[in-house]
């Protein structure tokens, strides 16, 4: 009888495709891989987008458009792992079904229910658990969603952050609607919704001890009202919406200028910004335009309807300081240029990792 | 905001352009020394609107692109330690050292923390006795009085767990080697505002005596940028030179003498070598013996470093700027802001990193 | 060694260490700053902050003189170039 303790078969690795990402470069996932800069696009595209590879990823909108029974519905995940989890102006909750609502309406849809996935760590107080239910409850029933299903898991001490959110979402898409990332035309405008960089401020500023004299709140909010309205006013004229998250409004249109393979000429003189907000990023060092924002949204739309949807945002409450912001060029496909408040030319490129605040 | 918003003023701007066209008449190099001022330049386009014959150099003015790559390997060897909470500020956290860098080594596991203020590292160690807190100190002349504090007050109040990994860079001595230098091409200079808003500018007299160059002391809004630049090239069409203060609304001819003096007490000069430049004779600042053990050099065995830099890094020619970042081999390919050979193109300040962000590489 | 932001001191105030601090703000963010390079510096005062330190207090007069500057040279400029329309009076009259 021969000894299979001495020999043991060799170990194989799976044959199958290489991970593209090459070991040498990354051999371990960084911060940056999430932050919605270059190197999350990278991660997306390189390793996600190349194995999945089906057609409505590949559109790689805020959401997927799915065909059903002749309608068209929009199809979006988020997943939530801020800390802390309550900050002025929300919690994780609140932030979960914002986020989610806000990347079915950037399709275009109206939301109809998403569901709400929990993993929590051993050891959250019940009492926080509550209030995030609570106030995910409340976050719904602001933009008229039911939260359909969910699930719960719990991880040992030591291996969450408290908790940790995923809400995914449904909606239908009207008739006549075609948003699309590229759908951006030569002369579009382009328009955002109110003041930038709030929601990255807010939460720095807890972290980081920044001390506001007016409570600077953070952005959260669901925007289909003002996305309704926005469509309702520009009907067909609206090509893109996009809302700014991570990486903000310059890696938005960075991505866009990519999927349309238009350029993108801004004003800085004309991009709404609040007195603290700059002062706050001043002193960090940050550049505005890469903050994360979580109530604001951008619309590209045709130059004829543009001033009427700007007065269409402007009557709503969340679209208080729209503007307009910049246009559609046809120079420098896929990049975005800048006008300086001095009146310079600079390229407003796409993230590099994680925005540090900087003392030199 | 003010004492900021009124120096972006559009109109303004354009009047200090046209003044600086009609003022030239031959081509000039101008040097900015400081990697703010680059980053400004760059920023809000000044660099794109000025008259064709004047070349703007940029200059070693990034502490953090000149630190030392012994000194990253130290720093990170230090980080691992298991006992340790480093705290740096952000610049240095990216900054490639031989395999690794700060963040890279966070992400394995080491303590590794950004810090605002070093005040801040010193009361971390108080909060943490148990633990090691060490403060990456990095920087020019300016950031020397917070350091010094720092240390200071660590002393003062017996917060023993706390030290220094030192880092200090001194401005005249680079432009002196510079200004020495048979490859020099730059006639003028705009001095950095807040270092002499510190050391003051009485330093600089006999280098633009012995070199007869003009320098002008700089601010780092648009305007105080575009004035220094018009200062120094009228300076150079009149064939004048000597020291002129465009900066006057915070740096006086004697510089901040409570920060001098807190300074004076806390460190001493040193020789320093520059990455990417070598060597510089009385060029750094080190701790004075009675704060030695606040020295995390010496508080801490990490054993030899081996520093190897990437060979197509030309860090050092960009820095004394002999060559442009487009100039490098590597510049966009190889060598970019997610995956940096050297320093330049990490650092916030760095010319490579402000060449690759603003688009100066097309 | 820059990034060095220009704020209003709100408050002074001494730490447990005898050590001066004030609050600052910038632009309506406050944050607390170590004012002891600036020992001269009171409550309205603007100072210029870097790394938490206010390392020179800001000279109102002086600043001015960078659009005091601005208006000389436009003056200048006017003096050297007629005016549009200048020429076309003396050539009418």
């Amino acid at each position: 009888m021969s000894d299979d303790s001495e020999t043991k078969p060799p170990v194989t690795m799976p044959a199958g495709p290489v991970c593209p990402i090459p070991i040498s470069d990354y051999p371990k996932v960084q911060l940056a891989h999430g932050g919605g800069g270059r190197l999350s696009q990278i991660l997306i595209e390189e390793m996600f987008a190349k194995t999945f590879d089906n057609p409505e990823l590949d559109i790689m909108h805020d959401g997927a458009v799915l065909g059903v029974g002749g309608e068209r519905l929009a199809f979006s995940t988020d997943s939530f792992v801020i800390s802390p989890y309550f900050f002025p102006g929300g919690d994780i909750g609140s932030l979960a079904v914002h986020g989610t609502v806000n990347d079915v309406a950037m399709c275009g849809a109206r939301p109809l229910a998403i569901s709400c996935g929990l993993i929590l760590e051993e050891g959250l107080p019940m009492e926080d658990l509550w209030r995030i239910i609570q106030s995910i409850q409340r976050a719904a029933d602001e933009v008229g969603v039911h939260v359909v299903t969910g699930d719960t898991k719990v991880v040992d001490k030591g291996k969450g952050d408290g908790i940790y959110i995923n809400t995914t979402g449904l909606g239908l898409i009207p008739d006549g609607i075609d948003i699309s990332p590229t759908a951006a035309q030569v002369g579009d405008q382009v328009l955002v919704s109110g003041e930038i960089a709030v929601h990255g401020i807010a939460i720095m500023s807890i972290r980081e001890g920044l001390e506001f004299e007016t409570q600077l709140e953070s952005d959260s909010a669901a925007l289909y009202p003002l996305v309704a309205a926005i469509l309702e006013t520009g009907g067909d004229a609206v090509r893109v919406m996009r809302d700014p998250t991570r990486g903000g409004v310059a890696s938005a249109l960075n991505e866009i200028a990519g999927q349309s393979n238009v350029g993108f000429r801004l004003d800085e003189q004309k991009i709404p910004i609040s007195e603290e907000v700059r002062g706050a990023c001043e002193i960090l060092g940050f550049d505005p335009l890469y903050v994360a924002n979580e109530g604001k949204c951008l619309a590209i739309v045709g130059p004829e309807r543009a001033e009427s949807v700007l007065a269409a945002m402007r009557s709503q409450p969340l679209g208080e300081h729209a503007a307009i912001i910049g246009e559609v060029v046809e120079d420098h496909p896929g990049r975005v240029y800048l006008r300086s408040q001095i009146g310079g030319m600079r390229v407003v490129d796409m993230l590099s990792g994680e925005q540090l605040p900087r003392i030199c | 905001m003010k004492y900021v918003d009124e120096y972006r003023g559009e109109s303004e701007a354009q009047r200090f352009v046209q003044a600086i066209e009609a003022t030239v008449t031959r081509p000039w190099s101008l040097m900015e020394v400081c990697g703010g001022q680059t980053h400004t330049l760059i920023k809000s386009g000044i660099d794109r609107m000025l008259p064709s014959q004047v070349t703007l150099v940029h200059g070693p003015g990034c502490p953090v692109c000149v630190t030392p790559l012994e000194l990253i390997d130290r720093a990170i060897a230090i980080a691992r330690r298991p006992e340790v909470i480093f705290t740096s500020f952000g610049d240095m956290l990216r900054v490639p050292g031989s395999h690794a860098d700060l963040l890279s080594a966070k992400s394995e596991g080491a303590d590794v923390r950004m810090v605002y203020s070093p005040l801040d590292a010193v009361t971390l160690a108080q909060q943490n006795p148990d633990q090691q807190v060490v403060f990456f100190a990095v920087g020019f002349e300016t950031t020397a009085p917070a350091n010094a504090m720092a240390v200071h007050q660590a002393a003062h109040q017996g917060v023993n767990n706390f030290s220094i990994l030192t880092s200090h860079v001194l401005v005249p001595p680079a432009m002196e080697a510079l200004l020495s230098s048979p490859d020099n091409l730059v006639q003028g200079f705009l001095a950095a505002g807040h270092v002499c808003a510190i050391m003051g500018f009485w330093e600089y007299e006999p280098l633009a005596e012995k070199y007869k160059v003009p320098i002008v002391v700089t601010g780092f809004e648009p305007l105080d940028l575009l004035q220094g630049i018009y200062m120094t090239l009228e300076a150079l069409e009149e064939e004048r030179w000597g020291v002129e203060n465009q900066y006057a609304r915070l740096v006086v001819r004697e510089g901040n003498q409570p920060a001098q003096n807190l300074m004076s007490q806390v460190f001493e000069i040193c020789d320093r070598k520059w990455r990417g430049i070598g060597e510089v004779p009385m060029s750094g600042y080190r701790l004075k013996e009675k704060f030695e053990r606040f020295d995390a050099e010496k508080r801490f065995d990490v054993g030899d470093i081996d520093a190897q830099e990437a060979p197509e890094c030309i860090a050092g020619e960009i820095l004394v700027g002999v060559k442009k970042p487009h100039e490098c081999s590597a510049f966009g390919t190889k060598c970019t802001p997610e995956r940096p050979l050297g320093a330049p193109m990490v650092s916030a300040e760095g010319a490579c990193a402000a060449y690759f962000q603003y688009g100066r590489g097309e | 060694m820059c990034l060095g932001v220009p704020g209003k001191i709100i408050e002074v105030n001494e730490n447990s260490t005898g050590m001066t601090m004030g609050r600052v703000s910038f632009g309506g963010i406050v944050k607390e700053v170590c004012l002891a390079y600036t020992p001269e510096a009171a409550v309205g005062d603007y100072v210029v902050v870097h790394v938490g330190f206010a390392i020179s207090q800001i000279d109102e007069a002086e600043a001015q003189k960078v659009f005091e500057f601005l208006q000389e040279m436009g003056e200048l400029a006017e003096l050297d170039v007629p005016q549009p329309g200048e020429t076309e009076r003396e050539a009418d009259g």
